[in-house]
């Protein structure tokens, strides 16, 4: 039995649902809910990475390292914000964030 | 059953049992270790794919920094865990039908997705893998050559990533005394010092050390 695109392609959508599960319990825990967005990240990376293998085309994987940049540079901020907010709230409640709620 | 099949079930197993512990378990320490757990595994699918560079920068980038910053984080904020997980059981219902909604879609795309015999020649020319080159050499002559701009951007956002955090996380603290290095290379001959002349039979008094403050008065 020979690995090829769709077991890949079948494993990172796993992921993928599993990072949406993960945001739908956890609407609580924003530390959690940033953590399932870098499973939702990984899991396209994964995708990407199995198609330019699939293809032989190397731009699948340019295209992954950026992914990578961004998933890095969002995760540097959404924890700044998030100990800004807490040194400002004391909390990390999201559902107190409505602030800015008309 | 050779031996790629078996490490592909290995991994891509423990990927997925990492990633259900993530987003269940209790305490969110053991969540970042099992997310490094994740991203470890699929360090070793990507290598499975044949992306070794891309295995050893998800290894060097994620479990190196991300997952040591959330870490950082989830050890540094005083929070109490388990009042934030109170309607984890109340969202555990429609958040598993919707998931599984989701998942039956994404599976039936992959299952019957074929690709169009003649989508192969419309497609740009194939930045196509060197044979005889290693992984990380062919990347770089893609990304520095046709990508370079995307690149250049990539750079840039983690830059605006690097002020943004800072920015956002440096303090103003008053009433401590701090280095300013600034001041101090200001500070010259003429204003630091001054000469005295003492006449005979006179002492000098004490005149003490002479130092301005932020808003340049004497003190």
């Amino acid at each position: 039995m020979v690995i090829g695109l769709s077991h890949y392609l079948v494993v990172a959508a796993m992921l993928f649902t599993l990072g949406a599960f993960g945001i739908f319990i956890n609407r609580k825990n924003v530390i959690v809910i940033l953590m399932s967005i870098e499973l939702i990240l990984l899991s396209v990376n994964i995708n990407l990475v199995a198609f330019s293998t699939h293809l032989g085309d190397m731009t699948g994987q340019v295209f992954a390292l950026l992914v990578l940049t961004v998933a890095a540079a969002e995760a540097a901020i959404g924890l700044a914000i998030l100990v800004v907010y807490f040194r400002n709230r004391g909390t990390i409640a999201v559902e107190d964030i409505n602030v800015m709620k008309g | 059953m050779n031996v790629i099949t078996l490490f592909f079930y290995l991994f891509s197993g423990v990927l997925i049992a990492s990633a259900v512990m993530v987003v269940s378990s209790r305490n969110p320490v053991h969540a970042v270790l099992f997310l490094i757990l994740a991203f470890v595994n699929a360090a070793g699918l990507f290598l499975l794919m044949g992306a070794e560079f891309l295995a050893m920068i998800l290894i060097v980038v994620y479990v190196g920094a991300v997952a040591v910053l959330f870490l950082f984080v989830v050890m540094m904020l005083d929070v109490d865990f388990a009042e934030l997980r109170q309607g984890f059981l109340q969202y555990l219902p429609i958040g598993a039908v919707i998931s599984a909604i989701f998942f039956i879609e994404l599976a039936l795309v992959v299952g019957t997705w074929q690709l169009a015999p003649e989508a192969l020649a419309l497609r740009k020319a194939a930045a196509a893998a060197p044979v005889d080159a290693m992984n990380a050499r062919a990347l770089g002559r893609v990304l520095y050559t046709e990508y370079v701009y995307f690149f250049q951007a990539a750079g840039l956002i983690l830059l605006v990533a690097m002020i943004g955090a800072i920015v956002l996380t440096l303090r103003e603290r008053h009433g401590v005394r701090r280095q300013d290095v600034m001041r101090q290379n200001a500070r010259g001959k003429a204003d630091a010092m001054s000469v005295v002349t003492v006449q005979p039979g006179q002492g000098v008094t004490v005149q003490g050390v002479k130092r301005k403050d932020a808003a340049g008065q004497e003190v």
